[in-house]
């Protein structure tokens, strides 16, 4: 075979004097500029400065695409300031079938999310009513469920149930995880039996989907709630995309398993932009309380 | 002389027998699908259709029919065997309104305290366009929610694949018991292996890593009993034989159990999977 490189133009200095900065030569530019200060956005294209869409919530200021945000920032965001009480915050995982290169995987994670394990659990206040709360962490290998997620969001919601609280979680995961095996999908049959017992006792469940929620999370506790909202343009799904173009080999159409998606379909109740939250789930909780009954 | 079935007699030979050929075996052509199940255990069987909502999923045969002297519900993922029945079956790949048409059985047969049998055998809930459409994650998670509390016992039995959240979705089960060549998996062992090592071709070290045969879902708890399997496939007749004895007398034991312990053993069996001691 020919190389590829016969092909291509020989440099001409003549040609390409402008494209080329020449060694020790600095580059006309303007001033420095760090990398991180301006981000762009990836709906609308529109180049935005970073400490804007942060100051924003994570929302593109101009056609308020929903960025990732940190787990930590959304606590911030939606409860109470101070109310949040962590929980079971010290467990973490364990390589339970010896699968070859997770221990380092979740050593990886740790560092990299400074967080434990990929769920947040507590108790807080959103404007004054009382929740048990869990917040999927992306950051933390994807939000994927093994055996460590699952006994903690089955544990809030025993806890809620014994307390009488109502439970909101808000999810984002690529899924069951993989490095545990049969004892991660056994974490969908669990969580549900919680949710199920907890609804039994009369509780309130509001599942909160973030992008992307997908695969064994979404065919267990994110489609469980009794309410179910989602952020804008939220990817929320049983398969993620790529399997389904693998399997059907055919390209899928523009905003499938979007949120938008999701409620035309009928498996989502409302879509709340990240600002709104706060005062809706607040609503919510407050149409609920034992004091209304009255 | 049904002793040789006991499991404890042939978990030697599992050291030189690996993951992988029991995952090809699992899927072998001519392996007994759902239907030779039901054809063998179970008589007077009346196939009953349909979801009352979407429509019938050929992938899963649901019905009434006797075990012995015994009615029982009986729930049946089907593969086909030639290439039509294949395609017409959709190679045992469920759509939402298989689980759901599944769910309006187990429903029927807590109203009329009819124990429930569900043959699992598939590579997975079916992903694709209409799939998503109809809520294949929320099908799969009602079944996982209704089963946890269905008033009636249920043994799950895993002929072939065991296919994630697919095979769950009829799996939330007082009993799980498996094939001797039967695998229950978080995740194909080519799916794995394409995601964690970028190579398909590594399928042979992620079914070893991922621990999915009967025998490790045995050791992890998962399963109750393995059914160890003839060599020959003709001689599948004496499996037949011997788990229409053996649902039977599960069944039998459970009619012992009131509701509400039978209901807490079950939730207990997977509640206790991955628990933290010391809490």
């Amino acid at each position: 075979m020919l190389k590829k490189s016969l092909f291509q133009k020989p440099e001409n200095r003549l040609e390409t004097y402008e494209k080329i900065p020449v060694k020790g030569e600095q580059k006309q530019q303007g001033p420095e500029i760090p990398d991180n200060m301006f981000i762009n956005c990836p709906s609308c294209r529109e180049t935005l400065l970073s400490a804007d869409v942060k100051e924003n919530n994570g929302v593109c200021i101009k056609c308020g695409n929903h960025f990732k945000i940190g787990v930590r920032q959304r606590i911030n965001m939606l409860l109470d300031e101070g109310s949040f009480v962590g929980m079971y915050g010290d467990m973490t995982s364990r390589n339970l079938i010896d699968f070859p290169g997770y221990d380092k995987k979740l050593e990886e994670a740790t560092s990299k999310s400074g967080e434990k394990e990929a769920v947040i659990c507590g108790t807080g206040k959103i404007k004054g009513s009382s929740a048990a709360i869990f917040f999927m962490n992306g950051d933390f290998m994807m939000g994927s469920m093994g055996t460590v997620v699952g006994e903690k969001i089955t544990l809030i919601f025993e806890y809620a149930a014994a307390n009488d609280l109502p439970v909101i979680g808000y999810t984002i995961s690529g899924g069951a995880r993989m490095q545990e095996g049969i004892l991660s999908l056994m974490q969908m049959a669990k969580t549900s039996g919680a949710v199920m017992r907890h609804g039994e006792a009369g509780g309130l469940y509001i599942a909160v989907l973030t992008n992307p929620t997908t695969g064994g999370v979404t065919a267990s506790f994110a489609m469980e709630g009794d309410i179910i909202i989602s952020e804008p343009g939220a990817l929320i799904g049983f398969a993620g995309p790529r399997v389904i173009e693998q399997t059907i080999r055919q390209k899928l159409p523009q905003g499938f398993q979007r949120a938008e998606f999701m409620v035309e379909k009928g498996f989502v109740d409302a879509i709340v932009e990240r600002k709104e939250q706060r005062e809706y789930l607040s609503k919510l909780l407050k149409l609920h309380s034992k004091e209304m009954l009255v | 002389m049904k002793n040789i079935f006991d499991s404890s007699v042939y978990e030697a030979d599992e050291s030189d027998v690996r993951a992988y050929k029991r995952v090809m075996t699992s899927r072998a052509k001519g392996r007994p699908t759902g239907k030779d199940y039901i054809d063998n255990l179970i008589s007077d069987f009346i196939e009953l259709h349909g979801d009352r909502h979407t429509g019938d999923d050929p992938a899963v045969i649901t019905g009434i029919g006797k075990l012995k002297n015994m009615p029982v519900t009986v729930i049946a993922i089907e593969k086909g065997h030639s290439t039509k029945e294949k395609i017409k079956r959709n190679f045992g790949s469920m759509h939402p309104e298989g689980y759901r048409k599944a769910l309006r059985q187990m429903k029927l047969a807590e109203k009329f305290a009819r124990p429930v049998i569900c043959i699992v055998d598939t590579s997975g809930a079916y992903c694709g366009i209409e799939a998503e459409e109809r809520g294949q994650g929320q099908a799969i998670a009602e079944n996982l929610v209704e089963m946890m509390r269905l008033k009636t016992p249920i043994v799950s039995l895993f002929i072939g694949e065991g296919g994630s959240g697919g095979a769950l979705g009829l799996a939330v089960a007082d009993k799980v018991w498996m094939l001797e060549n039967s695998y229950y998996s978080v995740i194909s062992p080519e799916g794995c292996a394409s995601i964690l090592w970028k190579d398909s071709k590594k399928m042979k070290e992620a079914a070893q890593s991922l621990r999915l045969t009967a025998y490790d879902l045995k050791d992890l708890g998962i399963a109750e009993k393995i059914i160890t399997e003839p060599e020959n496939l003709k001689d599948f007749k004496r499996i037949y034989y011997f788990l229409e004895d053996l649902l039977f007398d599960e069944f039998s034991k459970s009619k012992e159990l009131s509701t509400q312990e039978l209901l807490e053993r079950r939730y207990e069996k997977f509640r206790k999977i991955g628990r933290i001691q010391g809490l």
